[in-house]
């Protein structure tokens, strides 16, 4: 189908787009990447009167390193992450995930903080993101700024904590942990697919977290003790996030991939298939 | 920029190289801005929600959906559309390859794949089958169940390798 008009702003600067988003509120949507955004605006699904485009905007298309986080920009690609050669080193796990998203094409133009933005249950960087304590960084023209926890900023199905005049100007990794270990699974119908079930793992020491993706409207993450009473927590865990059938899988295959994945990714995380 | 909803707005792009002008309204696909105003009708629009990869263009050298790109985005960029690949109606290594090895048969497909396997094969020079599959994962195709695209790819990575490309190119020029 073709997107129903608006009109369109190439910004550039952040002013520009606070003030537009000021003026316009829930008449406007902020396009980054477009790989969510334009798929609905090409299918109606969403119908906003302008859309203001952030991809020359250079102030956002930052990453920085600083005060213990990776802070990303609202303009920054996921292939940006996907070549900087210190990720695997400062965010193990967004290094590991980051193959998992989409394909390669779209990974081109698609962005960190759209992805964010746009709260799919099953996407992988809001997954990370909880999994890894991390923070959504909100600004509007009159407003306070505001970081905001990841685990409160997603709030269920395409639903953030993200008000009609705000921005999310970055979004903040926390870097990686002395001792603790990384890695992420999924299983998809085919490679690229929204995920039946995506898994990422802080491994400790003393616990496994463990954040799910694509079962509970929201990613959901959790310690999990070692040894003879993972089972146990991994099933409350997978009867927890309220799993339904869709066409794709049903509610008790989903619950069974949290228990099964989750062992498996626990217990011999050295076999985890990579992409 | 701003750009009203129910006007035509000047875009100037490098089309294959050369300098193109055209106008579209702000909800205009980069896709069909190309076919419909610039006739660049080798780029192929099938779901128009980014799935199925057959409206894949190189945007500065970034293979990318032009069905998720509007027109106006493209202003001042680079394009490349799979009528760049030829060369004086003579068809390049890849596309020689896709023919040699039946990587395709209706064609609905083809060239997104193709522009995809551009920009993938100078990123990766020396792909191996899982990694090409990876990158073919971004495609749709009904017709051959990819094995012959896969083959036809890593034969053009190998040929590459040993430069045996150009000659190859010019041996085929009259078979094909």
């Amino acid at each position: 189908m073709k997107a129903a008009s608006f009109d369109y702003v190439r910004a550039e600067s952040k002013r520009e787009v606070l003030q537009l988003l000021h003026e316009h509120g829930e008449d406007a949507r902020v396009l980054a990447g477009g790989q969510s955004l334009m798929a609905t605006l090409n299918m109606r699904l969403t119908q906003p009167k302008l859309v203001i485009d952030i991809n020359r905007v250079e102030e956002l298309n930052r990453i920085r390193n600083e005060r213990g986080h990776l802070a990303v920009g609202a303009a920054v690609r996921q292939v940006q992450l996907t070549d900087r050669a210190e990720l695997a080193r400062e965010v193990p796990l967004l290094a590991k995930a980051l193959p998992w998203i989409g394909h390669f094409q779209t990974r081109n133009r698609g962005t960190v903080c759209g992805s964010v933005a746009h709260a799919d249950p099953s996407a992988e960087i809001p997954l990370c993101l909880v999994t890894l304590g991390g923070t959504v960084v909100l600004e509007s023209l009159k407003g306070k700024r505001r970081e905001v926890k990841a685990v409160d900023f997603f709030q269920g199905l395409l639903t953030t904590d993200r008000q009609p005049r705000e921005l999310i100007s970055e979004v903040r990794f926390p870097l990686a942990e002395d001792g603790a270990d990384y890695h992420f699974q999924e299983i998809a119908m085919r490679h690229g697919d929204f995920a039946l079930v995506a898994l990422a793992l802080c491994l400790r020491a003393d616990g496994a977290h463990l954040g799910v993706g694509g079962v509970a409207d929201r990613p959901v993450a959790q310690t999990l003790p070692l040894g003879d009473e993972l089972p146990d927590a991994l099933n409350t865990l997978a009867w927890s996030l309220g799993a339904q059938d869709d066409v794709h899988a049903s509610a008790a295959y989903r619950r069974q991939l949290v228990r099964e994945l989750g062992r498996r990714l626990i217990e011999e995380p050295s076999h985890a298939r990579t992409r | 920029m701003r750009a009203p909803a129910e006007q035509r707005h000047a875009i100037e792009l490098e089309l294959n190289g050369e300098t193109r002008h055209g106008s579209a309204e702000p909800r205009t696909q980069l896709c069909d801005f190309l076919r419909h105003d610039l006739g660049a009708t080798g780029v192929h629009v099938g779901c128009e929600h980014g799935v199925c990869g057959a409206c894949t263009v190189l945007v500065d050298g970034v293979a990318s959906r032009s069905c998720l790109m509007l027109a106006v985005q493209a202003d001042g960029r680079r394009v490349d559309t799979v009528e760049s690949l030829a060369r004086d109606d003579v068809m390049n290594d890849l596309q020689q390859a896709f023919s040699r090895h039946h990587a395709l048969q209706c064609g609905f497909c083809t060239s997104g794949i193709l522009m995809s396997c551009v920009e993938y094969l100078e990123r990766v020079p020396e792909p191996d089958e899982a990694g090409v599959r990876d990158m073919l994962s971004g495609h749709l195709c009904r017709c051959t169940g990819y094995t012959g695209i896969v083959r036809a790819v890593l034969e053009v990575a190998g040929q590459r390798r040993t430069g045996e490309s150009q000659q190859q190119a010019l041996e085929n020029r009259n078979d094909v």
